[in-house]
């Protein structure tokens, strides 16, 4: 009957169940991932080739059940129902069933019963069962469980021909299991239910599995026993977490280097085809120079992503949340919070999505906004130059580089801060019971090359795609404000007046700058942003770096007529801020005006990728602007209170 | 010697290494309804495999795999040895 109509094949099973392997090994290639309207969760689907026919393979969210407490189990009930938009009622469950962990994951599959669709199981790592010495009769417990019951292994295709059949004969007959009848006398949310099913489980695997007791220990128990050690289970996390930022910030800087040249030369080889003009100012310097200023980030953003992968698909990751919940739920977060808070040195990017493992809202967006105060790479530059600048070559104690202890000093004050607000967030707005900690460690596991990749290029690629159009549209505005107005007549009486003559074009860009909306906007600033000990020069780098913090950089080399194209360790740049006089002729940076800035940069959300991503993740402008907000008011009032602070204890 | 009373004995007191069955899971909330439907309900065999570092949460074999709780939910599941 069903011969014409597209086939619609739900895959449902436990986290860790050997799903995703199994969805891969059916679709091929044949897949696209996106996520539900409205919510993170994954929307993964995928054209599975069925004998004579085509089926669409939905690989639901991995689930413990199906009683709509998390938004993964409120979406997957809703496909399962048909009520979900846009997805068709699946007309065959595959259950995936991890044959070593059987009674828990068939608790899923007693409920997936109960939709009055035809099941079959899938049974996976039979091989590490049957390792384990332990037996099992498929048929006795296909027979127990009133449904076909299939040995699949995804690497060998073992089972895939006869998955293939049952799927065709119950999608020709379809059969459903009675199962559900026998609940519906229990009612209501009594865990009598629960019980029942269990019962129920437990008499099927009773009759079916043979378990093998002497062999107590496997290979996983061992590996715990140093890795969730009290003692050196923590050093090697640290070590591995070291590890793991050490190779990011050096792997990645080459090809950053790479990106940024191709950048570059792409905006020369633009400006070089077209007409001088707004066109070509707008292309390279707002969109080119923009776009590619965020797009460097990505090679760090993906070793990163590799990494967290890597560490989620062994099974390590819930084992460093295990190690460090206590810590973390000091400040009421989850030990899951402690992974995304990690990554954000790197970036705050992949911290912010790879907040969604964690399953309360609430200790996630407590997590989103406190992410963005931990010193990501891009503030390292605007520290280089500060500390270059200003603090070069001193030491206290006479041993300890004062470079190195404010480098600390920043970072630690980003955490504390970060600690404080936490400590608040979840007492004020995001009040809420200490999360629960109900967590499955899952067996060690080799990691799966290509689960691996390509959780890493997906989650790569929707940063690229999602942040991109905000990236684009505030890059543009941007310029714009340091570009407009701009009068046709070039400033020449500035030229002659300046000793560096040898610089027109850089010379004029800094006039523009000057007489632009940025420049004026940061003449309005100036008073607020005096009580700090910043001019209004500075007030137009603030401006600039909202865009993204590494901006100040090149803002402040054009400012300072010293050509855009300086970078954070020139000489010149540097003895151009230390030689910058204010209007009133004083010098317009001290080293505390300095530490005041890096403190400002410390707290401050200047970073359009990130407003962009939190806007996605948490699907609300209100948190977005909450937290641009909030920041930036405590940039000010830390910033004032250093600078303040600093000229009352006499500091220059 | 000072034996702890069967009836008062919580999963939280259990020592490492040591077998117990559970009797009760106490309390309503959707964390203990979620413990239940991991299969920690009345009748099951559980072992305390270790805590962490700082005291918290507890690692514990349940149905043949391994489950992390905090003390918290360990002390609404009654046990016997």
């Amino acid at each position: 009957m069903n011969a014409r109509k597209q086939l619609t094949i739900a895959l449902a099973g436990n986290p860790n169940a050997g799903k995703t392997t199994l969805f891969n090994s059916l679709t091929g290639l044949k897949q696209k991932v996106a996520n539900y309207p409205g919510v993170t969760v994954e929307r993964k689907e995928g054209s599975w080739q069925l004998i004579g026919s085509q089926a669409k393979l939905i690989d639901l969210p991995g689930l413990y059940s199906l009683d709509a407490t998390s938004m993964d189990e409120q979406i997957a009930r809703d496909v399962l129902t048909g009520e979900q938009p846009g997805v068709p009622k699946p007309d065959v469950i595959i259950a995936v069933v991890d044959a070593t962990n059987l009674e828990r994951n068939l608790y899923l599959v007693t409920q997936l019963f109960e939709f009055g669709i035809p099941v079959v199981v899938a049974l996976t790592m039979i091989d590490a069962f049957e390792k384990q010495k332990h037996e099992i009769d498929i048929g006795k417990l296909s027979r127990a469980l009133k449904v076909p019951v299939i040995a699949v292994n995804a690497k060998s295709s073992r089972g895939r021909t006869e998955l293939i059949s049952r799927v065709k004969e119950l999608v020709e007959s379809p059969k459903t299991n009675s199962f559900a009848l026998d609940l519906s006398e229990t009612d209501g949310r009594d865990h009598a239910k629960i019980f029942a099913r269990y019962n129920f489980i437990s008499n099927a695997v009773q009759d079916s599995v043979k378990h093998n007791d002497a062999h107590e220990h496997s290979v996983s128990d061992k590996i715990d026993r140093v890795l969730t050690h009290k003692f050196f289970g923590l050093v090697i996390l640290v070590a591995i977490l070291l590890l793991v930022f050490q190779t990011i910030f050096s792997w990645a800087s080459l090809p950053m280097d790479l990106l940024q040249k191709g950048f570059g030369a792409l905006g020369d080889t633009v400006r070089s085809q077209l007409p001088a003009g707004v066109l070509a100012d707008l292309l390279v310097d707002g969109i080119i120079a923009g776009v590619g200023g965020v797009l460097v980030f990505l090679p760090q953003i993906l070793l990163l992503f590799l990494f967290i992968s890597l560490l989620e698909d062994t099974g390590y990751l819930s084992r460093a949340a295990f190690l460090l919940d206590k810590l973390m739920s000091r400040v009421g977060l989850h030990g899951k919070a402690f992974l995304p808070l990690m990554s954000s040195f790197a970036c705050a990017i992949p911290g912010i999505m790879a907040t969604r493992t964690i399953e309360s809202k609430r200790d996630r967006f407590a997590t989103i906004l406190i992410a963005p105060f931990m010193s990501c790479s891009a503030r390292l530059p605007v520290y280089t130059l500060m500390i270059a600048t200003f603090f070069a070559g001193r030491t206290i104690f006479g041993f300890l580089s004062l470079g190195a202890v404010l480098m600390l000093a920043m970072y630690s004050l980003g955490i504390i801060v970060a600690i404080c607000v936490a400590f608040v967030l979840k007492r004020t707005l995001l009040k809420a019971p200490p999360p629960p900690f109900i967590m499955e460690l899952p067996p060690y596991r080799l990691p799966n090359v290509r689960t691996v990749f390509q959780n890493m290029l997906t989650r790569a690629w929707m940063f690229v795609k999602r942040a991109g159009t905000v990236i684009l549209a505030i890059s543009i505005i941007l310029w714009a404000l340091t570009y407009f107005p701009r009068s046709l007549s070039a400033p020449q009486a500035a030229v002659q007046t300046n000793a560096q003559a040898e610089q027109p074009a850089t010379l004029s860009e800094s006039e523009h700058l000057k007489n632009s909306y940025a420049g004026k906007l940061g003449h309005v600033i100036e008073p607020v942003i005096a009580p700090l000990g910043f001019d209004w020069k500075i007030g137009v780098a603030l401006i600039a770096s909202f865009a993204a913090r590494e901006v100040l950089v090149s803002t402040l080399s054009i400012i300072y007529n010293v050509g855009k194209d300086e970078n954070e360790e020139s000489p010149t740049l540097i003895s151009a801020i230390r030689g910058a006089k204010r209007d009133d002729g004083a010098p317009a940076w001290t080293p505390l005006t300095a530490l005041s800035l890096m403190v400002f940069f410390v707290l401050a959300m200047q970073c359009m990728s990130t407003v962009a991503v939190v806007r996605r993740e948490t699907n609300s402008w209100n948190w977005t602007l909450f937290m641009v907000g909030y920041m930036t008011a405590l940039a000010y009032v830390g910033s004032l209170i250093t600078y303040q602070a600093g000229r009352f204890f006499g500091f220059s | 010697m000072i034996d702890v009373n069967d009836n008062n004995m919580t999963l939280a007191n259990l020592q490492k290494g040591k077998d117990a069955r559970v009797i009760a899971v106490n309390g309503e909330s959707t964390v203990m309804r979620r413990l239940m439907e991991m299969g920690v309900i009345p009748g099951v065999d559980i072992r305390m495999i270790k805590s962490a570092p700082f005291g918290d949460p507890l690692e514990v074999r349940v149905r043949g795999y391994r489950l992390a709780l905090r003390r918290n939910e360990a002390d609404a599941i009654e046990i016997s040895i």
